[in-house]
């Protein structure tokens, strides 16, 4: 049966929409300062990477998911977006 | 007998020595109980203090909840037991979804030390029973995320089951509703950002915290 390959992850957790972001909003106070007045909408956020081994990319998401959140983002405040990619290198065969 | 206090200490906490001695001044046996231990059934109330669980990694309570004390603090409240947190401890509790809610970073991104005066809006949690509603109790803050948050519908069965505990007379951080602490449903277990170990003398600026310690206390004493 099935072997298994690894894969990369990437969580990302914003804030919900609604949620008030002031740090968010800090930075884009200070963007004008730079020279850019074009620019809204600014969310800080966090990006978490990492490598699972899975027998498919669909298990890796499953598992990467619980993972993101169980532990990564607390759903009262935040939300996590999950993407998956084979990992480079040993995962042949 | 005095009743026995376990004030959980994980690493990183930070006021667990405050929280010891203002209750043994009040005339309970406190004890420190590190996070390891996964067994609390010994205690009449348990405490869980301030300061850095874990370092705060990821987000405040974040990884404490993986502790093997927290099954234990579950166990304890489930069976009726008086919890309290502290600040960090609200932030550990509210992770562990053994109360609702979470605190966020303060409004204004500031860190937040001061005396602030509290509002008494319950009665009969295990922090506030017998203290009538409206007491006023000026009780330092310690904080970076206290600023209580949760959704439209759970901020409502809070409000309409009477499980605000305490709110800020004049809200310091930007919390909903101005909440500065919350119970469960049964009201045995109670968070709250304000710090009243640090309010129970007079050379600390304030004895105010004495009124809720002393019913936490009074309510261990009557733990079943």
């Amino acid at each position: 049966m099935g072997d298994k390959a690894m894969f990369g992850v990437l969580v990302e957790v914003q804030l919900r929409p609604g949620i008030a972001d002031p740090q968010g909003a800090t930075i884009q106070r200070a963007l004008p300062a730079l020279g850019f007045d074009g620019i809204s909408a600014v969310r800080a956020g966090k990006a978490f990477r990492f490598e699972i081994d899975a027998l498919d990319e669909e298990e890796a998401l499953l598992h990467a998911r619980v993972v993101a959140d169980r532990l990564l983002a607390n759903p009262v405040i935040e939300d996590a977006t999950v993407t998956v990619t084979p990992a480079n290198g040993e995962s042949g065969a | 007998m005095a009743p026995r206090i376990g004030v959980v200490v994980f690493p990183g906490t930070n006021c667990e020595h405050d929280a010891r001695v203002a209750l043994e001044s009040l005339g309970a046996s406190a004890e420190l109980v590190w996070h390891g231990s996964s067994d609390l059934s010994e205690f009449d109330a348990v405490v869980l203090p301030g300061g850095f669980a874990h370092g705060d990694y990821l987000r405040p309570g974040a990884i404490a909840r993986f502790s093997p004390v927290i099954g234990a603090v579950e166990a304890f409240a489930a069976a009726g037991g008086p919890v309290v947190g502290i600040c960090n401890g609200f932030q550990v509790l509210c992770e562990a979804g053994l109360l609702p809610g979470a605190l966020q970073k303060n409004r204004g991104l500031r860190f937040l030390c001061q005396n602030v005066t509290l509002e008494v809006a319950n009665d009969t949690s295990v922090l506030t029973r017998g203290v009538a509603v409206g007491t006023r109790l000026v009780i330092p803050i310690n904080h970076f995320e206290g600023n209580y948050t949760c959704d439209a519908e759970t901020l409502q069965r809070l409000q309409e089951e009477d499980r605000i505990v305490v709110r800020y007379a004049e809200n310091p951080n930007g919390s909903v509703d101005s909440i500065a602490g919350v119970s469960n449903e049964a009201g045995n277990v109670v968070g709250l950002m304000p710090h009243p170990e640090r309010a129970t003398d007079v050379l600390l600026g304030s004895t105010d915290g004495i009124t809720l310690l002393e019913a936490f206390i009074a309510s261990a004493a009557t733990k079943v």
